[in-house]
């Protein structure tokens, strides 16, 4: 059966569904709802939630929590993640599964309160110090919101990372018919030996650290990672493709973004304009392959990367490509939203020329 | 032969890494033996703080966690929310706790997290080369206070027991001293009370410990344990600046 929801409230209800039995965050607009909507719902399955003191606090609560085998989350938005950096650092060091939400505004600074998409760098390209990568998902829609914050504390504890949902400010606000799937049973979820739960003693002992004073075994510990980061890109990637087969111009976009590239390709293609879409749905893993191959049909003149930003996933496109096909870049910012008639008249400009 | 010295079983055998004459050693082996004689061995997690106890987590004989700089109290609200049967605690220096850290010690402590704290007092950044503490006293020398600690220009030593037990969260809050064996035995025993607490669900507590650091005093050990009873106990007087039993 499905009911309307808006999608922070929905978020929240999968992520609970999916297992999280623990929550530490700090109120930011426009994710508001996930801690209100968590503050309520999980004392009534058994879990904790946590209003802490500071973003910075949060993300070590989680750190704290999912050390000791609890499916933890975090949500926030772009300045708060910043704060989190640290953390999240610590998080990938110490190799520890959990999910963090960032419903992402406008910035630099404290920016402003609507939708962006302007967390691309911090998000993919780390964020904080050191070498790692989180599995990253961009949803463009409230349904597959929910269908990947169910799945997203799996994941987290197969690779034993961090999973962060990026979702657009709109993601977070819209409210949409959802179909909510099962609630897991936690007996069901893997044990987790590494877990300090505090029954370790002697050569039992857990120890949760990111400290390897000794540079050879830090390095091999970066290998470590970074193998697991192969296995997501061959084994995560997650990528729709919108009428590319015959297309001529490919835009590439992510998120809600994506939904309005997707208006404006069909109506590109009642005009007679061969326009089609690649819409990354894993950022981390980015799709890297399957842009390349559609860069290598005779029939692509050219891409275009479409985002609330400056510029950002534009990099990983033309890195993609390679050179290939020339790439463009069509953006708005500041919390303004592109329609699909702003797109539709890019493209119609660009090629009156 | 008969046994009339055992090292505590909640030890490991990894030997310390800390300097001759610093305290750091004697505040592991209380809290050590405290966890050991309350009987709670398998249901322990602690945390290390940065700092120059950051391999604590080789030490202590239990699950540890290793946190960044000052973040220590939340790790233990993460866990003891997700665990609290286990008995949970962090140890945290001086920078950790009352500088980098005081946004999350404050509020564990009014939170009155059950969680149980060990805050480390040597006055000095010890692991990074002797810098400037939040505690460090007035007119003491420092790598980054090179002619002593001038108020006017690196303001005033901070009291961490005064001021968290102007909370309502915390049990028992108390200072002790490392500095001679007759405090070591009173500070065994403020530890043990503060373990005591948390077991019965009381909340936070914390017990500070005044710890010598020869190597960035630039003093021998025996010079270093008699600063901290002439010096340090008049800027930060021993006591109990906080106990729920006693209210
Ligand atoms: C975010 C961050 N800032 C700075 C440091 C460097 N650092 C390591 S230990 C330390 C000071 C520790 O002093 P204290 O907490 O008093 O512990 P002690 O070594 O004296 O026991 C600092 C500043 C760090 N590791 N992380
Ligand atoms: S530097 Fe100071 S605090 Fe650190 S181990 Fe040496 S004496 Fe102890
Ligand atoms: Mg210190």
């Amino acid at each position: 059966m499905k009911i309307l929801m808006k999608g922070n409230e929905a978020v929240a209800e999968a992520a609970v569904r999916g297992g999280c039995r623990a929550f530490f965050g700090y109120p930011i607009t426009p994710q508001n709802e996930i801690p209100e909507y968590l503050s309520r719902r999980l004392p009534e399955v058994g879990g904790c939630f946590i209003q802490a003191e500071s973003e910075v606090s949060a993300i070590n609560m989680v750190y704290g929590a999912a050390g000791a085998g609890a499916r933890a989350m975090t949500s926030s938005s772009s300045p708060g993640i910043s704060l989190k950096q640290e953390g999240i650092s610590y998080i990938c060091g110490a190799e520890l599964p959990c999910v963090i939400v960032n419903m992402v505004r406008g910035g630099p600074g404290l920016g402003g309160i609507q939708p962006a998409q302007s967390d691309y760098f911090q998000t993919v390209k780390g964020g904080g110090h050191g070498d790692y990568h989180m599995l990253v998902y961009a949803p463009s829609s409230v349904q597959e919101a929910v269908n990947i914050m169910y799945d997203a504390f799996d994941k987290a504890d197969e690779y034993r990372m961090p999973v962060m949902m990026l979702g657009d400010g709109m993601i977070g606000q819209i409210m949409e018919a959802v179909e909510l799937p099962p609630m897991k049973d936690p007996s069901t979820f893997p044990k987790k030996e590494w877990a300090t739960d505090g029954t370790g003693i002697g050569k039992n002992r857990r120890i949760i650290n990111s400290l390897y004073i000794e540079p050879d075994v830090l390095e091999e510990v970066n290998h470590r990672l970074f193998k697991r980061y192969d296995m997501l890109k061959e084994k995560e990637v997650m990528c729709e493709k919108y009428l590319c087969d015959d297309a001529e111009i490919v835009i590439v976009a992510y998120g809600t973004v994506a939904r309005i590239s997707k208006s404006a390709v069909n109506d590109l293609r009642a005009k007679g304009i061969k326009v089609g879409l690649i819409r990354p749905i894993t950022l981390y893993p980015y799709p890297e392959k399957i842009i390349n191959d559609v860069a290598k049909q005779d029939c692509v003149r050219k891409f275009v990367t479409i985002e609330l930003s400056m510029g950002q996933m534009i990099e990983d496109v033309r890195l993609a490509v390679n050179g290939l096909k020339p790439v463009e870049f069509y953006g708005r910012t500041g919390g303004n939203v592109m329609t699909p008639d702003d797109i539709v008249n890019y493209v119609l400009a660009k090629e009156e020329k | 032969m008969a046994v009339v010295f055992k090292k505590t079983n909640m030890l490991t055998d990894t030997p310390f890494h800390y300097c001759p004459g610093c305290t750091h050693g004697i505040a592991h082996r209380l809290v050590a033996e405290c966890l050991e004689e309350l009987g709670v061995e398998g249901n322990v997690i602690g945390i290390a703080p940065v700092g120059c106890a950051v391999f604590a987590y080789n030490y202590f004989n239990c699950d540890m966690q290793q946190a960044a700089h000052g973040r220590a109290p939340s790790l233990a609200t993460g866990i003891k929310r997700t665990n609290p049967d286990k008995v949970v605690f962090a140890y945290q220096g001086d920078g950790d706790l009352a500088s980098i850290g005081t946004a999350e010690i404050i509020h564990a402590a009014a939170r009155g997290e059950n969680v149980t704290v060990i805050f480390i007092n040597n006055a000095i950044y010890g692991m990074t080369g002797g810098q400037m503490a939040p505690t460090t006293l007035v007119g003491q020398k420092s790598t980054t206070s090179q002619s002593g600690r001038q108020v006017a220009i690196n303001g005033n030593p901070i009291r961490v027991c005064e001021m968290l037990a102007t909370l309502d969260g915390p049990s028992y809050i108390a200072r002790c001293s490392l500095s001679d064996t007759a405090n070591v035995n009173k500070a065994k025993r403020a530890i043990k009370k503060a373990f005591e607490n948390q077991l019965a669900g009381k909340g936070f507590s914390m017990v500070e410990l005044l710890s010598s650091c020869p190597t960035n005093w630039g003093m021998t050990p025996t010079q270093a344990v008699d600063f901290v009873k002439e010096e340090m106990t008049k800027v930060f007087p021993l006591g109990v600046f906080k106990d729920i039993d006693k209210e």
